[in-house]
């Protein structure tokens, strides 16, 4: 969450760029819903409260395909504040607003067994290049809390609770128990790793492609882990 | 010394109100000023367990809207003459509580009593957030479960954002009391063993108290746990507490399972 602000000359106005969830989806739609449906099935909860964008680059829809599909989505709980590729001519002010200038990321490969998620940094956030690039957290990440760090690595000296994340542009290092959700590499990074002193995690995530605790087995939960991206395939192994 | 203790948990159901009974009958039985603080607004129970509630005439919420003066809102307690009591309204929701009224009352409160204690409402809402504003020490009531634990958590977070401490760079003291412990059902792996709770919360423990019918029973005849029957363990427990809170170094008792000794006599093992 880089914000960028206008302090000197206005204080009415400020520029913010935000993260948001980018779904992609394909043709036909009805796999694609199908293969969402899947995925929530195993990640419930997942878009709660998130900010997705409408990448409908790869489909051709009208008017009334959009509006079916942003139905269909919004029975999912997935509440859409932008459309990103479509023709502007279908969209009227009663859809959500055109997004023209996201900074595009690497993209996922072919992703097989996950949803196509990116993050698009929306307009205009110039990078900063004096920022730093880690963040440390010397203390217990609490549950409800989220840590956001786009610009690199996030280093948590305590645990990381049930029902808090950390989402990181680089690597996550948590010396406590992971307990809670951690989502690495989100600015498309795929070489950043996940690391932790105990597994306990609900879910973890690199560049969107992820995991849950449900395909945690006895070797990796409760231990001391890491987890890289290997040929679009979430690995996680024991650290000894 | 003049302390505001915050008894919360997050979730409900899990002792805030008999524990702020109990401390602060326990406390003022050293010969401290004690005052309780109902904040449940609209769900008041403090009053009950208090055994004050024939006796309620004005409330928290007259005294922060300035309806009455906060002496004729305390009631001062029939069995320990240090201890009173400020009630909640019942008839008024939480969106009656104003922060610069909580604070007004809280800072009187402070220079009239030693101890101020907080009846937090459960939740993380405005009543919740209102009670832990002005606190320097919070008491967060856990049951040994997954749940509870989860919530009590989220509220630590809470503590350590948006109290008046935490805003000014300083930190609320916390405290983790472990109450409904159930010793038999915790040796059965059936809940959450201390060193569990401990390990997700990571803050230092003010007590253990067992879970035991006398608590119910005191509830419900309206007397502190600690008056009602001060040999029981719980009330013991709740002694050794608020010896604690006064900063004496009373070793910590986990409760025993007493049929877990008959087990091992008759060289039974706990499934």
């Amino acid at each position: 969450m880089t914000s960028a602000s206008d302090a000197n000359n206005s204080i009415r106005f400020c520029i913010r760029s935000y993260i948001a969830f980018v779904l992609a989806p394909q043709a036909p739609i009805i796999d694609w819903l199908a293969q969402l449906d899947n995925w929530i099935k195993t990640s419930a909860g997942f878009f709660a409260d998130r900010p997705v964008v409408l990448d409908l680059g790869a489909v051709k829809l009208g008017q009334p395909g959009i509006r079916h599909l942003l139905g269909q989505l919004s029975e999912r709980n997935i509440r859409v504040v932008g459309i990103e590729g479509a023709d502007p001519a279908q969209l009227d002010p009663s859809l959500p607003p055109l997004l023209t200038s996201g900074r595009p990321s690497e993209r996922p490969q072919a992703a097989e067994t996950t949803a196509p998620k990116r993050e698009a940094p929306a307009p205009a956030a110039p990078v900063q290049t004096d920022e730093p690039t880690s963040l440390l957290i010397e203390c217990p990440v609490r549950s409800g809390q989220a840590i956001y760090f786009p610009n690199g690595d996030v280093t948590v000296l305590g645990s990381v609770a049930s029902g808090s994340e950390i989402v990181a542009g680089g690597s996550i290092h948590v010396y406590g128990t992971l307990r809670g959700r951690a989502m690495a590499g989100t600015k498309g990074d795929g070489r950043a790793r996940i690391f932790c002193r105990k597994n306990e995690a609900e879910l973890l995530a690199i560049n969107g492609y992820y995991r849950t605790a449900e395909d945690w087995d006895d070797a990796i939960r409760s231990h001391a882990i890491q987890s890289w991206l290997e040929n679009g395939v979430l690995k996680v192994a024991p650290l000894d | 010394m003049n302390k505001v203790i915050v008894v919360t948990s997050g979730k409900g159901g899990v002792g805030k109100t008999t524990t702020t009974a109990a401390l602060g009958a326990a406390l003022a039985a050293t010969g401290q000023s004690v005052v309780v603080v109902d904040f449940d607004v609209g769900l008041r129970n403090l009053d009950l367990v208090m055994g004050a509630e024939r006796r309620v005439v004005y409330d928290l919420i007259n005294v922060v809207q300035g309806v009455a003066k906060l002496p004729q809102a305390l009631i001062r307690d029939k069995r320990i003459d240090t201890l009173s009591l400020l009630p909640a309204s019942q008839t008024r929701d939480k969106d009656a509580l104003t922060e610069d009224g909580v604070a007004r009352v809280i800072k009187e409160l402070r220079t009239k009593f030693d101890w101020v204690i907080c009846d937090s409402p459960a939740g993380i809402e405005r009543g919740a957030t209102l009670a832990m504003r002005f606190a320097d020490t919070a008491i967060i009531v856990t049951n040994p479960e997954v749940s509870s634990v989860r919530d009590s958590d989220r509220i630590i977070g809470l503590l350590d954002s948006k109290t008046e401490l935490a805003e000014k760079g300083e930190r609320v003291e916390k405290h983790i009391l472990i109450t409904r412990y159930d010793p038999a059902r915790a040796a059965r792996g059936e809940m959450l063993n201390i060193n569990d709770v401990l390990d997700i919360l990571s803050l230092p423990l003010l007590g253990i108290i067992p879970e035991s019918e006398e608590v119910l029973r005191a509830s419900n005849v309206g007397t502190p746990v600690t008056l009602n029957d001060p040999k029981s363990a719980a009330a013991q427990a709740y002694r050794d507490a608020a010896a604690r809170l006064r900063g004496q170094d009373v070793p910590m008792i986990v409760p025993a399972d007493r049929k877990g000794l008959l087990d091992k006599l008759f060289g039974r093992r706990a499934a």
